[in-house]
């Protein structure tokens, strides 16, 4: 089951290794992403990311990607915290932990966890620039297709 | 049959253009699906035409799973619009 946190609060990566490893001797390798604020988009300087979503859906979507990947790798934890709110370039956004025996699992759940999370977890950006404008983010090809490479 | 509430949600873009985020309203009977929803609503207004505009790609959800224009409604579902998520 895996552990799974939609807050405006920044979180502790140490403290959520140390709690998916605590008591344990059977795990080998914990894969992580850390999702981070770009300071610029397309040459243009970014001020903050606001992140809106959709409170009463968002963590049982993380719940059911998490699932998934529990289903395809045989995972011997899993942990997704997604922040919301404004965030200032620098600021970490997305942690996706799973650990396994070994590396291969850890890792390639890891990626699946953080393409899924991108086209299936109800969350919208909105960037502010430095020069006074705001922009929704679309949603990108290339993700759709990072993702498409899980299916099948 | 005659009209039935269903509870709507809008987020991003279409929260903006439509220019509320939540309402709950009275559909005629006739709505069955998602798609048949979309359309009447955009024709509630500006913010609704703009938000629902052709050309523009819009995601729905019904009851908190995503859904697609043939999904059936039921008196009071929740319904949520949105563009294509962008978390991550």
């Amino acid at each position: 089951m895996a552990r799974v946190k939609v807050q405006e609060a920044p979180f502790d990566i140490a403290a959520e290794t140390a709690a998916l490893l605590a008591g344990r001797q059977d795990i080998g390798g914990l894969g992580c992403f850390l999702g981070v604020v770009r300071g610029t988009v397309e040459g243009r300087a970014l001020r903050a990311m606001t992140l809106e979503h959709y409170p009463a859906m968002t963590e049982a979507a993380i719940a059911a990607i998490a699932a998934e990947a529990e289903r395809r790798w045989d995972l011997l934890g899993c942990t997704v915290i997604h922040r919301t709110g404004r965030l200032a370039p620098g600021e970490p956004i997305v942690l996706v932990l799973a650990a396994a025996s070994h590396r291969e699992a850890a890792l390639a759940a890891t990626g699946f966890l953080i393409d899924w999370l991108k086209t299936r977890a109800p969350f919208w950006k909105k960037e502010s620039y430095v020069d006074g404008g705001e922009a929704w983010v679309e949603a990108q090809a290339a993700d759709d297709a990072a993702a498409a490479r899980w299916e099948g | 049959m005659s009209g039935y509430p269903l509870h709507l949600l809008y987020f991003a873009w279409l929260r903006e253009r439509i220019g509320a985020g939540a309402e709950t309203i009275a559909v005629p009977g006739e709505i069955a699906t998602l798609g048949e929803l979309r359309d009447w609503l955009s024709q509630r207004g500006p913010g609704y035409a703009s938000a629902f505009a052709a050309g523009k790609t819009v995601r729905a959800a019904v009851n908190q799973v995503f859904a697609t224009p043939e999904t059936a409604l039921h008196p009071g579902d929740e319904v949520a619009f949105f563009p294509p998520v962008t978390g991550g």
